[in-house]
């Protein structure tokens, strides 16, 4: 028998008001990554083979080191919302689920930092 | 006295299969490889940044049985979360409610990314690379 009130029982349990960015957030990038994800499969797609110089050049040109670049961050932080929603969902226990959405965002950070570094490792290394 | 027997939704088990929600959580199953698929983008650009060497160990996993599989299984992936992905924007605007056209909608994204797949290969196949 709890002496809170049926009102300071539910006050502050509801929304956090924050669905909404997370939602919207979702959305935009979806757009930005329609032409960003159909330009980097089809520039794969039309090179004339996969060897490294081949590789070295295209990335190396500054428009496609641009896209690319835009198309990882953007790429990862979609993903992010995604894969964030799926532990959100399927993993009930505070603490693991406290865990799990903090270890996938560092190894985000860190995939996607490092895949960033790369590209301009190409775009300005030797 | 115990708590009264409350109304309870039908069992995930008993659900007729239906379009709507098996290419729902078709959505998220790609998804969640695309995800998987990202550090696999992720290495294949550092070994890239990395010299002529790394990058064709890197090929090399990527050119073998598994690993063509694994691409292969992306590509549908890729496509089909982008197809049903611009389905959903359609509907976030309002646009293409009606069952015959979620119906509609649906098939084209799944017969589009499995016919889009078979292009892409068949072009790879007969192509130069991988």
């Amino acid at each position: 028998m709890s002496l809170r009130s049926p009102l300071g029982r539910v006050l502050g349990t509801g929304s956090a008001k924050e669905g909404v960015a997370h939602w919207w957030a979702q959305r935009v990038s979806a757009v930005a990554l329609i032409p960003l994800t159909l330009w980097f499969f089809f520039s794969l797609l039309a090179l004339p083979d996969l060897e490294f110089d081949t590789l070295r050049t295209w990335l190396g040109l500054p428009i496609s080191g641009l896209l690319a670049v835009l198309l990882v961050a953007v790429l990862f932080y979609h993903s992010y919302l995604g894969t964030m929603v799926i532990v959100e969902d399927y993993v009930h226990a505070a603490g693991v689920k406290l865990l799990g959405l903090l270890a996938l965002r560092f190894l985000y950070v860190l995939a996607g930092g490092a895949a960033v570094f790369a590209i301009l490792r190409v775009t300005f290394g030797p | 006295m115990p708590p009264r027997a409350r109304p309870l939704s039908p069992h995930v088990l008993i659900y007729r299969w239906q379009i709507g929600s098996t290419l729902s959580i078709l959505h998220r199953i790609t998804g969640a490889a695309l995800a998987l698929g990202l550090l696999v983008l992720s290495y294949w650009l550092i070994s890239l940044a990395g010299g002529a060497a790394p990058y064709a160990a890197a090929m090399r996993v990527l050119a073998s049985p598994p690993g063509l599989i694994a691409l292969m299984a992306w590509t549908f992936a890729f496509l089909y979360h982008l197809l049903n992905g611009i389905r959903h924007l359609f509907w976030d605007a309002g646009v293409g409610f009606e069952r015959t056209q979620r119906h509609l909608s649906g098939w084209v994204v799944v017969l589009g990314a499995l016919g889009l797949t078979a292009f892409v290969w068949g072009l790879l196949w007969h192509g130069t690379h991988p």
